[in-house]
């Protein structure tokens, strides 16, 4: 099923007049309104006028996730604050968020394309949508809500976490539809079948699943468990939050990016070249239609491959293949972005804890599991156990409360992590995503 | 008499108490008494050696965690409610044990125990002044 049939059918040549058309607004409008963009413009010679072509692009400066924090907390808006009904955040490296802002004509468009999203998926008006994404100023909630409204679904905004009660409603509501992070599906799996409870043997017929890296083998565990349809979404509160691109249910294969609001290129991390479809290097996007905070070329730091080959589903979208990797040190951890330097920062302000530090991330069961192992000085040292302990707690709440993920903190003997020339190996994942 | 223990940080895995031992061994160092603590990831192994000072640089030059605490080896009187009698006067004077470890031999008719204190020189008052021997660092580290 298709929401906007005019738009996400495009035939490609219309559809590319209509990105000119916008991305040259997009560049008035930024090189007026936003002091960062004109310096960055001004700095490379060119001027809005300057792109003639969807070709010209890369003649564009790039954005990182630097400049927003440079410019923290509004200093990327393009319209007064007073017009920015909504704004979220999400964790910062440095204990600062990163800000975005949306006007009511992005939570708007927002709501379009998670309406985009669930339709793809099969949810439909009469659908109990559980929305267990959470809610605050993770994007993640309130982004899937509104789409699923703008439906007609009748939304259940549950949030994240809560697995009994979750199971609960999931049996007593009728839910039909469920959203959430994947890992998460299996977690809620085992708590159902803990409470007898099979989730096969309820109405539930479809599952949104984003906000992390997943792989096709975890997809078949969860529509096998389930007993349904389990879609991939994808998206980041930078360039608008879930709702970037999403799979559809017919060929779940690759997510259709919302081009009409979107211009995705790859390009070479390391050269910062573009790249031709269908080769892999990092996702970077132009938020054409976005009024509050647009951005120009926004490095994501996700490794995928952009597939131009037209879906069975009729839609003309160019589709992304699951993100398999990241250009930065970036972790992903049961749907909580982790720099390591965040974790650094947390130790390297408590006294006697050594500057050498190790992240393990692993998949035990369905959930991903952080530790991180801080070698034992002697200004650490104790000969009592509890005051070990308590080190190794205390560095766990620090990293709960500050980065909002769960981590087992390990000590270990000094000189046991890995010393190595230049750039130190701060993070072993052995999770499998191929 | 305060004594002094070595404490060695040693994560749990195969063959690290051995090295801990065989270093000591090889160089001379005597093992008098010794207690190992641990959790499910690392142990604490604290030691009673006849020379301190020269383990606690061997220990450190190979790389391992070593600290150095006060603590007090105390006579037990060999028989039933010997260790029971002791622990009553320090009970009595909320003296708290953070823990304690045995030594294999014997001090005349008494055994001997390592006990760790957080309040070190407030129990050695206790137990002096309660008739409890406690044994000097230099009669200790031979025993």
């Amino acid at each position: 099923m298709i929401w906007n049939e005019e738009f996400e059918t495009l035939p490609r040549e219309a559809l590319e007049a209509l990105q000119l058309k916008r991305l040259q607004n997009l560049l008035e409008r930024v090189y007026a309104n936003v002091p960062f963009y004109r310096h960055a413009f001004d700095k490379k010679g060119i001027k809005p006028e300057d792109i003639k072509s969807l070709k010209d692009l890369h003649k564009l400066p790039f954005t990182y996730k630097q400049d927003m924090r440079d410019n923290y907390p509004y200093g990327l808006f393009a319209v007064p604050r007073e017009q920015v009904v909504r704004i979220h955040a999400s964790s910062g490296t440095t204990g600062k968020p990163t800000v975005v802002g949306y006007t009511r004509r992005d939570v708007a468009t927002w709501a379009e394309l998670m309406a985009r999203t669930f339709t793809a998926a099969g949810v439909k008006k009469g659908d109990v949508l559980q929305n267990a994404y959470g809610y605050g100023l993770f994007t993640g909630g309130l982004g899937a809500h509104y789409g699923a409204e703008l439906i007609g679904a009748s939304v259940i905004p549950i949030s994240g976490g809560n697995s009994a009660k979750q199971v609960m409603i999931l049996k007593d509501f009728g839910t039909t539809a469920i959203s959430c992070t994947p890992s998460y599906a299996l977690n809620l799996y085992e708590v159902a079948l803990e409470e007898g409870i099979n989730l096969k043997d309820l109405p539930v017929r479809v599952g949104v699943f984003g906000a992390e890296p997943w792989t096709n083998a975890m997809r078949k565990e969860i529509e096998e468990k389930w007993g349904i349809d389990a879609i991939d979404i994808y998206g980041l509160s930078e360039v608008m939050g879930p709702g970037v691109s999403f799979e559809c249910v017919e060929a779940k294969n690759g997510m259709h990016i919302n081009e009409d609001h979107f211009i995705a290129e790859i390009i070479d991390p390391e050269t910062e070249e573009p790249l031709e479809y269908g080769q892999v290097g990092e996702l970077v996007f132009t938020t054409i239609t976005k009024e509050a905070i647009p951005l120009i070329r926004y490095r994501t730091r996700d490794i995928t491959r952009l597939i131009k080959e037209p879906c069975k589903c009729g839609r003309t979208f160019v589709r992304m293949e699951k993100v398999t990797g990241r250009s930065d040190d970036m972790l992903i951890i049961r749907g909580v972005n982790v720099f390591p330097s965040q974790i650094e920062s947390i130790l390297v302000e408590r006294k006697g804890v050594q500057p050498h530090y190790q992240l393990v991330v692993d998949r035990v069961g369905n959930l991903d599991t952080l530790e991180v192992q801080v070698e034992v000085g002697e200004d650490l040292f104790s000969d009592e156990i509890k005051v070990l302990q308590n080190i190794e707690k205390s560095i766990e709440k620090d990293i709960k409360d500050i980065i909002g993920v769960s981590a087992k903190v390990k000590l270990v003997e000094p000189k046991t992590i890995q010393r190595s020339e230049g750039k130190a190996k701060r993070v072993i994942d052995k999770r499998v995503l191929k | 008499m305060k004594i002094l223990q070595i404490s060695v940080f040693i994560e749990n895995q195969s063959g690290r108490l051995y090295e801990v031992t065989n270093l000591l061994g090889e160089n001379n160092i005597n093992i008098r008494a010794l207690s190992l603590a641990d959790t499910s990831d690392f142990g604490i192994l604290r030691l009673i050696v006849n020379d301190p000072q020269k383990a606690h640089t061997l220990l450190k030059e190979n790389g391992f965690t070593v600290g150095r605490t006060e603590v007090i080896a105390v006579e037990v009187p060999d028989k039933p409610g010997g260790l029971a009698s002791v622990l009553k006067v320090l009970n009595e004077n909320n003296i708290n044990v953070e823990y304690m470890y045995a030594f294999v031999e014997m001090s005349g008719d008494c055994a001997v125990m390592i006990f760790r204190f957080d309040e070190t020189d407030k129990a050695l008052e206790v137990l002096s002044k309660n008739n409890i021997v406690t044994i000097e660092g230099a009669k200790i580290y031979g025993i």
